[in-house]
């Protein structure tokens, strides 16, 4: 058994190294396709620089329009880092090693996107700066600024943290790669060597960012949410906005991670490591956290619903009944109540071909119903909207706005994939250590003997 | 009684401009006048003048002049002008829902047609109560929900009650525009036009009565007084301002000289006194005392400096509701 362990625990090794700098099918097509349409978004962006906002849909009753609701989605999603890094840390979960540093590839590149979308807002972003110059702190967009710099700088933190015995291991044992990424290594593991301070020192760290990261991680979405829950309209000013922003984000995150982790696992031969397991337990979050999330909208909707004030009851009658009925419906029975009921069953959940499209019907409703929790209430103030100019009583999005939100998904998706060119998809150490410690069947490793789904070795000489 | 409230009224507004004239020529010119060359002779007559930090100079009347613009600093129109709490009520009783108010302002501050800076809605409270004009400026709240979430401090509350804005400050992040529970506020989505009315062009606001000096002021006019927050620029959020520099010279808001019938009244609270477009002046809360003065949707906390006084006993045709398109 001993014995057997070390040779599983050298594959691991040995697999895992080769998967560095490899190319995936059709590599060449999806960066450069992902790269056109981020830089037809940029194109776009400068587009509206010059012409000013009014290329956009917004006008001044819908003020707010794509780019917010994308800012709200993109800081949700990063919640994943935070729950699959810290919580499953503290509760002891072995399976999660696999899953840790793609967590916080997918938060990482999320905050980053969650900074831009505010910029892309704005109606002089070339006047950012004033933020420091003149920033007043009672204002929830300066708390949002320092939540999201804190929480990316924290992200950072904890994926180069575990990053650093992988760079040790590349620099020890990776060959033929360029002079460069050999330089980038050595830089990088900062002299690792695995004595025994070393590793206490650095598991020291990482339970402290752990712990840190918990709460920077919860703040910067529930101050996405007072940023229209602290607000004066109907819909948004309730108190339970910021636990609605942060389950529906740790929902959207959870269905985010199964979608790029099937991704990596066909695009880098992954299948050893990234296994049913892995799905099956990230379905059953997925399972939990719609569950509890269909119970948040029950009471956001339904207690408004059932007082039926004057203003709640326009809104809602909209919501519901009227203009936004559809795109309503569809994120209440289609990416709630349908997803609930299909990840029951563990046939769905643990197979990899029908629980990605469950995923994707989650996250399409989580990005709905981000469109919808800032839109409609904008059309409903206080004082009616009578007379309006054309276009102003209804928001429908401009073809720039498209153009640049659409950006903002492919530079999300091309951020990671960038960042897993230099980096291993799994951290390599700790795989090894739990193997060592727990055997493969703990961290939900499978087919280990099959070698048809293993990687394949070029760059890598024992 | 009312003409002695009237005259010790306008004297007071006339020393109020006397002082703030001579206060902002002292900050601004009086270290030149003081040091101008000797050799030029002066009229002999000696002035003195009082500065902002209160001390008194003596200068020559010849070499201090009067400018057609006061001159205010831009920290000074962030804080607004000393001693005033500026107050404006609306008399729904007497509008007729003409629209002039609107007309006036777009032409006071250059706004094309459309851009409603003050507007004139039609409201009608529930189903079987009787409809009436609604006109909305923005309220001036004296705790606004809008310079509190304001970043950067574009948009923020004057001693003397206004709530202004500063675009030369301003990112465009529109939070101010969603913080406001009344959609006082407007964004320049695209370049915004600076329109030239003039007298001909079918308003019946004449040019004297409104905005007669504003109307020469070139907006490239590096010189031209910083409180005229109503220069639009594209990529900023605007909204009415209650005249800023119309108070400054002591004159009404133009919406309030462009009103067809007498229905806004605009004063300073702190002397207790509105006046009219027909000049009269009346006790503030003797007004709203009589005519059970109340505030726009007073549960909301935001306090606003907009009063309205019912419209009871209507001098003028109710609007058609079936005209507007109302929600409810």
């Amino acid at each position: 058994m001993e014995h057997n362990n070390q040779k599983l625990v050298e594959q691991v090794e040995r697999e895992l190294l080769s998967t560095i700098g490899q190319k995936y099918k059709n590599e060449r097509f999806w960066i450069g396709l992902l790269t056109v349409i981020s830089l037809f978004g940029v194109g776009a962006w400068i587009y509206q620089l010059k012409r000013g906002l009014g290329v956009t849909g917004m006008r001044d009753y819908v003020s707010w329009g794509l780019y917010i609701a994308l800012l709200f989605f993109f800081v949700g999603i990063s919640l994943i880092g935070a729950l699959v890094s810290s919580v499953l840390r503290f509760t002891g979960t072995k399976w999660r090693y696999p899953l840790l540093r793609i967590a916080e590839a997918v938060t990482l590149s999320a905050i980053l996107f969650a900074g831009v979308m505010p910029v892309l807002d704005m109606g002089h972003p070339e006047r950012l700066y004033y933020l420091v110059t003149n920033g007043r702190i009672q204002s929830p967009i300066l708390w949002d600024v320092l939540a999201i710099a804190t929480y990316f700088t924290g992200s950072l933190i904890y994926f180069y943290l575990p990053l650093v015995p992988d760079l040790a291991l590349m620099r020890d044992k990776l060959t033929g790669i360029s002079k460069f990424r050999v330089w980038l290594n050595k830089f990088m593991a900062i002299n690792w060597t695995g004595t025994p301070l070393q590793h206490k020192l650095l598991k020291r760290a990482m339970g402290i960012i752990s712990v840190v990261i918990l709460p920077c991680a919860i703040s910067v979405h529930t101050i996405s949410a007072w940023l229209i829950a602290m607000t004066m309209r109907t819909g948004w000013n309730t108190s339970i906005m910021g636990p609605y922003f942060v389950f529906g984000a740790l929902m959207a995150g959870c269905a985010m991670m199964i979608l790029v982790m099937a991704l990596l696992r066909n695009g880098y031969r992954l299948q050893h490591y990234l296994g049913h397991t892995h799905f099956d337990k990230l379905g059953m979050l997925l399972l939990a956290l719609t569950a509890f999330y269909l119970y948040l909208n029950i009471n956001k909707y339904g207690v408004p619903a059932y007082n039926m004030q004057k203003d709640e009851k326009e809104f809602l009658d909209d919501l519901m009944f009227g203009r936004y009925k559809i795109p309503f419906w569809f994120v209440q029975i289609g990416g709630l109540v349908i997803p609930i009921i299909l990840l029951s069953f563990k046939k769905i959940r643990s197979s990899i071909r029908y629980i990605v499209p469950v995923a994707a019907l989650v996250m399409v409703g989580a990005i709905v119903n981000r469109y919808l929790i800032v839109v409609p209430n904008m059309l409903h103030p206080f004082v009616p909207i009578q007379h309006p100019l054309p276009g102003y009583d209804s928001y429908n999005p401009t073809w720039i706005e498209w153009a640049i939100s659409t950006a903002g998904f492919t530079g999300f998706i091309l951020f990671i994939i960038l960042l897993f060119k230099p980096f291993p998809v799994i951290t390599i150490w700790e795989t090894m250590e739990s193997v060592e410690k727990n055997g493969v069947d703990e961290v939900g490793l499978e087919y280990m003997s099959n070698q048809k789904y293993a990687p394949r070795y070029e760059n890598y000489e024992n | 009684m009312k003409a002695e409230d009237n005259n010790s009224r306008r004297n007071f507004l006339r020393m109020g401009m006397i002082t703030t004239a001579t206060a902002a020529v002292a900050g601004i010119g009086l270290s030149k006048v003081l040091s101008k060359d000797k050799a030029e002779k002066g009229s002999g007559e000696e002035v003195k003048v009082l500065s902002a930090d209160g001390k008194v100079f003596v200068a020559d009347s010849s070499h201090l002049k009067l400018k057609t613009h006061t001159p205010v600093t831009n920290a000074e129109s962030r804080i607004g002008i000393p001693g005033k709490k500026f107050v404006m009520v609306i008399d729904l009783a007497k509008c007729e829902g003409c629209g002039k108010c609107t007309i006036a302002c777009n032409k006071m501050h250059h706004l094309p047609k459309q851009r409603e800076w003050i507007k004139v809605l039609e409201m009608q409270d529930s189903h079987d109560s009787a409809p009436y004009w609604f006109v909305k400026p923005c309220f001036h709240c004296d705790n606004p929900p809008c310079t509190k979430v304001c970043p950067v401090d574009a948009t923020f509350k004057r001693e003397d009650g206004i709530v202004a804005i500063d675009n030369e400050r301003c990112i465009g992040c529109r939070f101010c525009m969603a913080a406001c529970p009344y959609s006082a506020r407007v964004f320049n989505w695209s370049e915004p036009m600076w329109v030239e009315y003039s007298a001909k062009q079918g308003d019946t606001t004449s040019k004297s009565t409104c905005c007669s000096k504003i109307e020469d002021v070139d907006p490239t006019d590096n010189d031209a007084p910083p409180e005229r927050f109503f220069e639009s620029k594209k990529g900023c959020v605007e909204k009415c301002d209650f005249c800023p520099h119309m108070a400054r010279e002591g004159k009404l808001p133009c919406c309030v000289t462009g009103c067809g019938k007498d229905a806004i009244y605009f004063g300073d609270q702190n002397e207790d006194a509105v006046t009219n477009k027909s000049g009269q002046t009346v006790s503030l809360s003797q007004l709203l005392e009589d005519k059970a003065g109340y505030r726009f949707m007073e549960e909301l906390g935001t306090k606003p400096r907009v009063y309205y006084l019912p419209p009871v006993n209507r001098q003028f045709p109710k609007p058609d509701m079936k005209n507007s398109e109302s929600k409810s």
